[in-house]
């Protein structure tokens, strides 16, 4: 009995890390600066190579993983600073012109380091419940998610720079009136966000095999993430991550991991048309 | 109805146009006789997409709603019409064959539609949603390999294709080679003038009208979700054409039609070429495809880097389009040359002439 829950919990532990680790960059940057991200995939995909590279070099995973979420953010923003910048508040620009940009990236991966690379274990073994065995590695990945909640928690809602990033978020241009540097913000917003795209990454390097598509893997389950939780990261990401994760383990528990992406589709759509604005909005509203 | 076909929301309605339009017709009618079999095949090839462009200009361009689906509502079709000319044997069957897949197709996209637009799902939110069905799809189709993913003996066979329908027939006659290339032409000649005429009528107006300002639509009375789920149908339905054609073209259809890149690739056309206008789409689509496929052979990740960069340069520089952007430019050139050049008078000669037929002393 006990272990069949805790298979439950494990399943779910298992997709909640994964749809946070991978839309909370992604909803960072919708949630400042309005812009979609469609690259976003591709800034996993440089967290993972990278952190593969390192490895492969001697580095030991922990530090890899680090280094590698680090190279991200500073592509980041670069990257802002040369096209998104001039894609504020315009949402079907910038996701034509990072678009545009993840082709570029792909492709040039595609060229350069050719269409696969040799991969990294799993680390960490398995541990057994029951008659179940599970890998120890996920539930390390869980609690890294909760520990980058946390982390974001901490980061815009206990510093200085998390209150400035706030009044941006809510009127850049009064907080630019009463001082705070927008264009930094942004800028480090977008690196915050592509950071974490590259952390998600890096800590997936050890259990998939490293292609230069890989992004494709994370964009869906991204995007409808964000959608479904509005544009809140906090309010918004985090309780649609949980309940996409429910939809998502009771579908794959009965009726098979293809039931299970396609039911999670069916569930956004029919979210989409009770609460256009995602979860964020009716948690706002009854925050007030 | 036919004098619709020149309008306000169509560029190129002179006569100078048309001119240059019969004379494109004709060369290409004529082209069969100068080229071999395989650049004929290959021309037909190019014509295919065509249609996924056009539905793409009317749905983006005219309706203002970015559709990722494109390729969705391609594999539908596509798929149908591979299952439907199995099961129904060949033959002069796959006729209907193609006609219902590309009832199924616009079925699929009303349907979809209907819980996107009644939704008020708009903007980004309509792209990511299509973009999630359209590499849902391909995900789904990608993993029906085995023996037990097939409708009546037709196997849908996963990522390695869809093999063993016929193409379009008619009684004993396969219609390829160049029966095929009039046969796209003529498709091509019929929907093109119908998009002028849809566009160019009043239910046009009311479709631009809701891009420009949904809001003022609706407020002048136009209940705008069944405009907008009218030009998604249409739209859509057009790439189910492609679908369906192509898999006829090929006789074979793979996920990878579907997913990344292919899905991109109609959004970069129309981007391209200019989506607010039918004929830059058209022209701008066909030398994409022909560029994409000269490069291709050489490298087809540096084809498609090409392609990624494009669709930047395009959001960066010229937003409108470049093909759309370029032909403004050369027919305000053109009229600006068409006008007389008046003689040019100095500013003592135009007061003078202003005093003098004034009468007034100074």
């Amino acid at each position: 009995m006990f272990a069949e829950l805790f298979s439950l919990f494990y399943q779910f532990a298992d997709v909640f890390s994964f749809l946070i680790l991978a839309s909370a960059g992604l909803a960072i940057v919708f949630g400042m600066m309005g812009v979609i991200n469609m690259a976003h995939g591709e800034f996993i995909m440089c967290g993972a190579y990278v952190t593969v590279g390192l490895v492969n070099l001697g580095l030991p995973l922990p530090l890899a993983q680090i280094s590698a979420a680090i190279v991200a953010g500073l592509i980041g923003v670069i990257v802002e600073r040369l096209v998104v910048r001039k894609f504020y508040r315009r949402p079907l620009d910038s996701l034509l012109a990072t678009w545009g940009l993840s082709l570029i990236a792909t492709q040039g991966t595609l060229l350069v380091v050719g269409s696969s690379i040799r991969g990294i274990g799993t680390p960490e073994g398995s541990f057994a419940v029951g008659a179940y065995t599970f890998s120890t590695y996920r539930l390390i990945l869980f609690a890294c998610a909760l520990a980058v909640l946390l982390g974001l928690y901490i980061l815009f809602m206990r510093t200085r720079f998390g209150v400035i990033a706030r009044a941006t978020m809510q009127n850049a241009g009064m907080a630019q009136a009463l001082g705070a540097r927008t264009g930094r913000i942004y800028a480090v917003s977008f690196g915050i966000g592509t950071g974490l795209a590259g952390l998600c990454g890096a800590l997936f390097a050890p259990t998939m095999t490293l292609i230069p598509t890989m992004g494709a893997t994370f964009i869906v389950e991204s995007f409808v993430t964000v959608v479904v939780g509005g544009a809140n990261v906090l309010l918004g990401t985090a309780p649609a991550a949980m309940f996409l994760a429910l939809v998502r383990m009771t579908l794959n528990a009965g009726y098979g991991q293809i039931i299970g992406q396609i039911g999670m589709l069916f569930a956004v759509i029919v979210i989409i048309r009770i609460l256009p604005e995602g979860f964020s909005s009716i948690l706002i509203r009854r925050g007030r | 109805m036919l004098n619709l076909i020149n309008g306000s929301q169509t560029i190129g309605n002179g006569r100078g146009f048309w001119v240059a339009f019969l004379v494109v017709l004709a060369m290409a009618l004529a082209y069969p006789m100068f080229a071999d079999s395989y650049d004929v095949g290959n021309f037909s090839y190019f014509l295919i997409w065509i249609f996924m462009a056009l539905g793409l200009s009317l749905i983006w361009g005219y309706g203002g709603m970015l559709s990722f689906g494109q390729t969705f509502f391609f594999g539908i079709a596509g798929y149908s019409y591979g299952v439907l000319a199995i099961i129904m044997g060949g033959g002069t069957a796959t006729l209907l064959a193609l006609v219902l897949s590309v009832l199924m197709a616009t079925l699929a996209a009303a349907v979809l539609g209907y819980f996107m637009i009644w939704g008020r799902i708009g903007g980004v939110f309509f792209g990511i949603v299509t973009l999630a069905a359209t590499l849902s799809l391909a995900f789904f189709l990608g993993q029906t390999a085995g023996p037990e993913w097939q409708i009546r003996g037709a196997r849908l066979n996963g990522f390695n294709g869809m093999k063993g329908m016929d193409p379009l027939t008619v009684g004993n006659i396969y219609i390829e080679g160049t029966l095929l290339y009039y046969v796209m032409v003529a498709l091509i000649l019929v929907v093109y003038l119908g998009l002028r005429m849809l566009v160019n009528s009043s239910i046009g107006n009311v479709i631009v009208a809701m891009r420009e300002d949904p809001l003022r639509a609706e407020m002048l009375g136009y209940d705008v979700r069944k405009y907008q789920l009218l030009t998604f149908a249409v739209g859509s339905g057009l790439a189910g054409l492609s679908g369906a054609l192509y898999t006829s073209w090929g006789q074979f259809i793979t996920p990878s039609s579907i997913g990344l890149p292919a899905a991109a690739m109609p959004i970069v056309w129309v981007a391209f070429s200019g989506r607010s206008d039918l004929t830059a789409t058209l022209v701008g689509s066909f030398l994409l495809l022909f560029g994409f496929q000269t490069i291709t052979i050489y490298s087809q990740q540096a084809a498609l880097v090409l392609m990624g960069a494009l669709l930047l340069a395009t959001v960066m520089v010229m937003p409108q389009g470049f093909v759309f952007g370029i032909s403004q430019l050369v027919s305000a050139q053109w009229r600006r040359q068409a006008r007389p050049n008046k003689p040019r008078v100095s500013d003592r000669e135009a007061r003078s002439q202003m005093s003098g037929s004034d009468n007034v002393a100074h």
